[in-house]
This record gives structure tokens, C-alpha cells and sequence, in this order.
């Protein structure tokens, strides 16, 4: 099981608390955590990634174990930690705007 | 008696307040969509509980949401806003070509005959169409395909269409209006489109007359005279009475013609509403004093209306979105503010009260008359 931090604006989008659960074949890649993670909140569809290229939104940042993977691509696989359940990723709205 | 229901988005979410038809007291609800930019909620003339609404970040993007229930429940709906074919590019801020992007949606309006049938106007400019109540959207793309948007240059807001008017009767004819582009209409429900700005003079733009670049902010119209329009441009109020071929100017003795938001009351097509505005540099009223000027005559003449409203050490804005009429025999007018504030007239503007002082920066105001 996955589990994803999600920002406050987008936890009332989609409804939900804090973190969600997600269930992601493994190896689980960023790319694919956000499928789960659309598929089971459609409302989040178009405001983490661009509906067509797919890229990062450029003010949404991805943090796992204390490292940045916002500029990983979508393919790499996420740490072990993550993995496992034992870490979440965190979806990240950028400090922007002062 | 008959009530009414005002629909009011913010930099910060999206109030509903509504009253009895005296719109002396009122219930406040909110903020919905808490932290999010709220450019325009609209409801459906046909079922008025059909409401829509944009909600809009810099950081996540554009989501669109719909009600069933008057606005107490919502549902995050489609947001798929693709432009259709070739995207082609405008004019940037430097003169450069710049690529058409969506950034968000300024504007719905709902049909006036079918409750699944919206159209959104958007940044950059395009119209879009949803025929499933926002579940899907398709881009009416004769417009932004038009032989002049490669010249189109996007006001200090954005390249965004911000107005849609639809013609009462004939479900053909649209209008719609673009800063810094101008006014357009089409004949053929959305397929194709002209610039109608003919008599619009802009001396901010290398051709004063040009047959588009006009920075045009919003149009008004009264249903029963669909071919006057009225239009608050970036300077000027205009008019046109033959749909758009001609416009003259009618902004007589006001202070200054620079403002946003224009209205028509709802039952005396000849009477039109306008908030005056300093000037494009000093985007807040003159003098302190917040002032709705009305003129009975069409334009020419116009008379400040003050009663109720701050007349000192007031700098607020209102944007094109943020006036609405309702259509109660004393015709109710409302606005808001930059600095937060409601502001509701029963009877046609002579006095006003604020229904709220405190809300984030209004964006957009509507107005819904309920049985």
C-alpha cells in the first residue's frame, strides 16, 4: 500500500484527510502513483500533472525521504521506503507568492 | 414572495447569499471551495438549482464544479479544456508570437434553453461549449481561428474572453468579448465569427480604429432589445443599437469612462449602470469616493448614486464580472469589491447597503430571481 501526503486544497477537492492509501503494482513509479492516485479521486484530475503532457504542474513539487523527486522522471521507480508503506510521498504545493 | 440568490466568487473561495424579494436581511454561506480562485459562478435560467463554477490556482490548475442543489452541494466535474486542431499562436506583451495556452476560465453562461448546455469563456481566449452539464467540453474554435488572433495580444489580466452574451430569441447569434482583442459576434452558433468594432477608438494600440486589439473589459444587454448592447471599454462607454456594426460613445458627463463592470436594469433597457474607474494606472475610484453612476437616457447622461455608499477614503475596485441586475419589479442591483464588499440596491440603485464588508477580493457577482 501507498500512502500519499496531499496538500490542504486538495484534500477538500477531493474529499479526503491528510494521507490516502493507494494500491499500486510494484515497482510503484511516481508516474503510477498518480494514475492510482487519479483514478481513485477523479476531482484530482489536471491539478498535480497537465492533463495533456502529463508533466508536473510547475508550483506542485514531489518530496520522498527527504529528497526532492520533482524533477525525477514519471518512469523512476520511488524508494524503498515508499514502497513499502512505511514512508509516504508528499505532494507539495510550492512556497510561492511571499 | 419571490426570492433572490447572489452567487459571488472570490480570490478565496465562492459565497451564496441569499434574501426575501425585500433584500433587507441576509443569509451568507461559505466560503465554498475554501482557498481557491473562484472567477464566476452562474446558474441555469432553466433550472435555476443547475449551477456552475470555476475554481482556479496558480498551483493546481483549473477545476470546474456543478451543483443540483442551489449551491449546497458540489461536484468536481470535467476540466479537459483542449483547443480543437491547429493551436496556433498570439501576439505576446513584446510583439513576439506566443503560443495559446489555457490558464483558466473567466466566464460561464449558461444556455437559456437547455440546463446541460454551458459555455465558458476562457484564458487564452476560446470559447468552449459543454453539452452534459460540464462533464465534457468541446471548443466552438471558429473564433480563436479567426484571420485576426494571431494579432491578438493579451490585456495586463491575461488573453481572456471574458464576456458571453446570448441572443434571447435566435440561438444563433452570440456574442463575446476579448481583452485586448475586441467584440465578435456570430450568426451560426459559434461556427464563425466577425470582429464587430467598428467606431471603437483606442489610442493605446498603433491604429486607433483598428478592426481588432481593442481592450473592450465587458458588454451589457437587455433582452428585450438584444441589438443595443452597451460596452465598458478599457476607456469609453459605448453603444451600438444594430448588433455590433457601429458603436458610438456615450460617456457624457462621466468623471472618467475608465472602468469594468456595466449593467442594464432589468426592466428599463435604456437604463445602464457603470462604476467608474481612475484611470488604467490607478485601478480604484476617483477621489476616495465610491460612486454607481446611472444614466436613465442610454448614456450621454449620467447621475452618481451615493446613498449608502463610503464617499471618503475609499480605493476599492470593481472588476467586469462583479455587477448584477435581478429582475424583481424594484429591480435589485449589486456589485463587489477588491476590498471585499457586498454592496445590494432594492430599488434600482437610489440607496444601497452592504450586505457583507469583510470577503476576500470579489471577482464575479450574479444574481438569481427565484420563484
Amino acid at each position: 500500500m501507498i500512502r500519499v501526503v496531499l496538500p490542504p486544497n486538495l484534500r477538500t477537492l477531493a474529499g479526503v484527510g491528510r494521507e490516502v492509501q493507494l494500491e499500486v503494482r510494484t515497482p510503484a513509479t511516481q508516474e503510477s502513483v498518480l494514475d492510482a492516485l487519479e483514478a481513485a479521486y477523479p476531482a484530482l484530475r489536471g491539478t498535480i500533472r497537465d492533463v495533456v503532457t502529463r508533466r508536473r504542474r510547475p508550483l506542485v513539487r514531489f518530496y520522498a525521504c527527504e529528497e526532492d523527486w520533482s524533477d525525477e522522471p514519471p518512469e523512476a521507480v520511488l524508494p524503498e521506503p515508499v514502497q513499502a508503506g512505511t514512508e509516504p510521498l508528499l505532494i507539495i504545493g510550492a512556497m510561492s507568492g511571499g | 414572495m419571490s426570492t433572490v440568490r447572489l452567487l459571488v466568487g472570490t480570490r478565496k473561495g465562492a459565497f451564496v447569499m441569499t434574501s426575501d424579494g425585500k433584500r433587507e436581511q441576509w443569509k451568507v454561506e461559505g466560503p465554498h471551495f475554501t482557498g481557491w480562485e473562484i472567477y464566476h459562478l452562474n446558474g441555469s435560467p432553466v433550472n435555476p438549482d443547475r449551477l456552475y463554477a470555476s475554481q482556479s490556482s496558480g498551483w493546481f490548475g483549473q477545476v470546474m464544479q456543478r451543483s443540483d442543489d442551489g449551491g449546497k452541494t458540489w461536484e468536481a466535474v470535467g476540466n479537459d479544456f483542449l483547443y480543437q486542431g491547429e493551436v496556433g499562436a498570439h501576439t505576446w506583451y513584446d510583439g513576439s508570437p506566443h503560443p495559446y495556452v489555457f490558464a483558466r476560465v473567466w466566464h460561464l453562461e449558461p444556455s437559456l434553453t437547455e440546463p446541460d448546455t454551458v459555455y465558458a469563456g476562457v484564458e487564452d481566449a476560446a470559447l468552449f461549449r459543454s453539452d452534459d452539464g460540464g462533464t465534457s467540453w468541446k471548443e466552438l474554435s471558429g473564433l480563436r481561428r479567426h484571420s485576426t488572433s494571431p494579432s491578438w495580444a493579451p490585456g495586463a489580466g491575461g488573453l481572456c474572453l471574458h464576456t458571453i452574451k446570448l441572443h434571447p430569441t435566435d440561438p444563433a447569434r452570440i456574442f463575446t468579448a476579448i481583452s485586448a482583442a475586441g467584440a465578435f459576434r456570430s450568426d451560426d452558433a459559434g461556427k464563425t465569427w466577425k470582429p464587430i468594432n467598428h467606431g471603437l477608438r483606442s489610442e493605446q494600440i498603433p491604429n486607433p480604429t483598428a478592426e481588432v486589439g481593442h481592450c473592450v473589459h465587458r458588454l451589457a444587454m437587455h433582452p428585450s432589445k438584444p441589438d443595443t448592447l452597451f460596452m465598458q471599454k478599457h476607456w469609453d462607454v459605448m453603444r451600438t443599437d444594430d448588433a455590433g456594426e457601429s458603436w458610438r460613445e456615450v460617456s457624457g458627463n462621466l468623471p472618467t469612462d475608465f472602468g469594468f463592470a456595466i449593467d442594464v436594469h432589468a426592466h428599463e433597457p435604456n437604463t445602464v449602470y457603470v462604476v467608474p474607474i481612475t484611470s488604467d494606472s490607478h485601478h480604484f475610484v476617483m477621489e476616495g469616493k465610491l460612486r454607481v453612476y446611472r444614466s436613465r437616457s442610454g448614456g450621454e447622461e449620467w447621475e452618481a448614486l451615493t446613498k449608502g455608499l463610503p464617499q471618503s477614503n475609499c480605493y476599492v475596485n470593481v472588476l467586469r464580472d462583479a455587477m448584477a441586475v435581478d429582475s424583481l419589479d424594484s429591480c435589485g442591483i449589486y456589485f463587489g469589491t477588491s476590498g471585499g464588499q457586498v454592496y445590494a440596491s432594492n430599488d434600482a440603485g437610489d440607496s444601497w447597503n452592504a450586505i457583507v464588508h469583510d470577503l476576500p477580493p470579489v471577482v464575479s457577482v450574479e444574481v438569481q430571481t427565484l420563484p
